[in-house]
């Protein structure tokens, strides 16, 4: 968007205007994160930045509550049920939406449009509302405060989106292929896992992350299904929030931050490597 | 081949097309039977849960398990007047009963979110009436509490008398049934609901209305920017869509208080003194703010997928036909956009009516959501109908919402990133 010669002093004034603006905008997205991630190396049980950290001084800064949160057996507890539950639902979500995905980019599907309306609904009503529901069902048949109950009704939330980027990878997926590897002899297992998977797999990937952070962000359904027991991080942090304000909340949510920028840039390394894959020039 | 120069006879048409068929359905039938593992699995785990939610909303077993005998003698009351002795008789039968069975807490429970006091009056009444081993029991029932003279207590037993029944609906719409079983508005006092909706669509406009507001400049930059900036803003708008919610809520209460980020920028600045602080955060403000923060991605993809395909030339073309740049914005690249925006408005409005966490920790008492209420009812008030019934209410809304943007939009085209 360079600017042409020809252009008069106030369409100038309004371009830089205009990028100042988006710069804002930017700035209202990005600060929530980046100012938290300073905080959480107070030196003080506070929530604020002290003289001391503003000057810039060592003693403002500390690790003690990083420290604080890998020593707090609570807190390691919570890490476990969550990688457990996160691990347990995306594996699940990942399977069940992959092969679904692949019967819904065939032409010959019959009714298309219903069954993946009903196979997005998870996405789109709110969790508390299929918390509440969770609830009502799971403890009729008894799958309240156990981790199962909160695999399933995770596994449930994340499929929407192995459904969704697998499809994704899967629009101008030559079918020809698997023809072509069944003339040559391979049983419908090989040529699943030797011709398609390789070529769909960036999107399984980003769905299954998309399953997966799903399931380790999500607090209300484990709030109404989850004992003491099945506790995981959100719910730490959503009590330490309403309850006693401790800065570990800041260190857990750095490390949170930290891990979304490792599973977003995995998420960008797998897009280009299925536009490379698919012959498709980045748009 | 049986017929001669390459016509078919007949018979091999027929087969000919017979075996088309088959192979027709043999591969709907395989396209058929990948998707349905998965949905069998959403049909048990997700739809079945929300079937028992709008269950929940109309079945009311309670009243009608415990207090059996009360329930029918009350059939035949016409609620002008207090209702004679076969129904406190009754009532006396089905209290003992409840007392040795231990099952009158649950009703005493449920009459008290229909008519605050009947808790203890239940309670009380369970206690004493033993003690009344013959005559009459109207006036037993009177002297243990004279609220039993009342068509208000009638009423409200008389409310939770069927299984099946709308007076959780009734509740959601801030109305009761009378004694005469009329359905009339509750005191003003009372009235929650009806101005809860009307504010969780007011506040979920708003909301939405800031996003396109936020986000029409910086899609239009991403789209007009060359690739690799434009994938450099791209992920500063995905990194805050993968980080944890509670992150994000958690800094704008940070942000936001009163000693936070803010203020203290603000007395730095010395715009505002030390006890001129601003109440941002633990009202709608904060709502309002974290929430359009939160959401913001889902409005920028879709109108940046959008934007990306409109050849910024259409502009140059009106330009040099002698529009001027804004009516060349206007009549021709706005127009353009509208898919976008009306995906990322209904995507944006849908997210923010359901709700829940961000409004329940930045909210306080004033920017709570319908969300806020039915995790109420759910967790501390347990008055689980009433839950089913507002949830199964903004479902409906929801659905109807779902419905346009798969209209408008086509659910298939949702894309992530």
């Amino acid at each position: 968007m360079a600017l042409p010669p020809y252009i008069t002093p106030l369409r100038r004034v309004w371009h830089y205007v205009f990028r100042t603006l988006c710069g804002l905008v930017f700035l209202f997205l990005a600060a929530p994160l980046v100012i938290i991630i300073p905080l959480s190396f107070n030196a003080e049980p506070y929530f604020v930045f002290t003289e001391a950290m503003m000057s810039l001084d060592p003693k403002g800064y500390s690790l003690r509550w990083y420290i604080d949160f890998w020593e707090s057996q609570e807190w390691m507890e919570t890490v476990q049920n969550s990688f457990v539950i996160a691990i347990a639902a995306t594996a699940l979500s990942t399977a069940l939406g992959t092969l679904a995905a692949l019967g819904l980019s065939r032409s010959s599907m019959p009714s298309r449009g219903l069954v993946m309306a009903i196979l997005i609904s998870p996405m789109i009503i709110p969790v508390v509302i299929s918390g509440a529901g969770a609830f009502f069902f799971y403890s009729y048949v008894g799958l309240t405060g156990t981790k199962i109950g909160i695999i399933l009704a995770h596994a449930a939330l994340g499929t929407p989106f192995v459904v969704i980027t697998v499809t994704a990878t899967l629009v101008g997926f030559d079918s020809t292929l698997i023809r072509a590897s069944a003339s040559l002899g391979a049983n419908p297992l090989q040529t699943f896992f030797k011709v398609i998977m390789p070529l769909i797999s960036p999107g399984v990937v980003s769905g299954a992350l998309f399953a997966f952070v799903t399931s380790f962000d999500e607090v209300v359904i484990v709030l109404f299904m989850a004992d003491y027991d099945q506790r995981t991080i959100p719910i730490q942090m959503w009590s330490g929030i309403r309850e006693q304000l401790s800065p570990t909340i800041l260190a857990v949510a750095t490390l949170l931050i930290a891990a979304s920028i490792m599973v977003i840039a995995m998420v960008e390394m797998l897009r280009r490597r299925s536009e490379r894959l698919r012959g498709v020039t980045p748009a | 081949m049986k017929g001669g120069q390459g016509t078919f006879e007949v018979a091999d048409q027929a087969q000919l097309q017979l075996k088309l068929r088959l192979s027709a359905r043999r591969s709907k039938v395989t396209a058929f039977c990948l998707v349905l593992p998965l949905l069998a699995f959403i049909l048990v785990t997700f739809v079945l849960p929300i079937g028992s939610l709008l269950y929940r909303s109309v079945y009311n077993p309670t009243v009608v398990d415990v207090l059996t005998e009360t329930v029918a003698a009350l059939q035949s009351w016409d609620g002008d007047d207090v209702p004679d002795e076969p129904v406190f008789a009754a009532l006396a039968v089905d209290l003992v009963k409840a007392r040795q069975e231990q099952t009158f807490g649950p009703v005493a429970a449920q009459l008290n979110f229909d008519l605050g006091g009947m808790r203890s009056l239940i309670t009380k009444s369970v206690r004493e009436i033993e003690k009344t081993s013959e005559g009459l029991y109207k006036p037993a029932f009177l002297e243990i509490d004279p609220r039993w003279g009342e068509t208000a207590t009638w009423a409200a037993v008389r409310t939770n008398s069927q299984r099946y029944t709308a007076a959780f609906y009734v509740t959601a719409v801030d109305r009761r049934f009378d004694s005469r079983g009329q359905v009339v508005l509750v005191d003003e006092d009372l009235r929650i609901y009806i101005n809860l909706f009307v504010r969780t669509i007011w506040v979920s406009s708003a909301i939405t209305a800031l996003c396109l507001l936020l986000g029409f400049p910086i899609a239009y930059l991403m789209a007009a920017v060359p690739t690799r900036y434009s994938n450099f803003l791209l992920i500063a708008v995905l990194l805050p869509f993968w980080t944890s919610l509670l992150v994000r809520t958690t800094s704008w209460v940070v942000i936001l208080q009163r000693e936070g980020v803010i203020n203290e920028l603000l007395i730095w600045l010395g715009l505002i003194g030390e006890d001129g602080r601003l109440a941002l955060v633990h009202n709608m403000t904060g709502t309002i703010v974290a929430m359009a923060q939160i959401l913001l991605p889902f409005m920028v993809l879709p109108l940046f997928s959008v934007m990306k395909t409109i050849p910024l030339n259409y502009m140059h073309a009106a330009q040099s036909l002698g529009a001027s740049p804004e009516k060349s914005f206007l009549t021709v690249y706005l127009p353009n956009t509208l898919p976008g925006i009306g995906a990322g408005s209904i995507l944006v409005f849908i997210l923010a009516i359901g709700y829940y966490i961000t409004p329940e920790l930045v909210g306080g008492r004033t920017g709570q959501l319908i969300g806020n209420f039915i995790a109420y009812h759910m967790q501390s008030s347990l008055n689980w109908g009433l839950a089913g019934a507002l949830g199964s209410i903004l479902l409906a809304g929801i659905l109807a919402l779902y419905f346009v943007y798969d209209r408008i939009v086509g659910i298939e085209k949702l894309k992530l990133g």
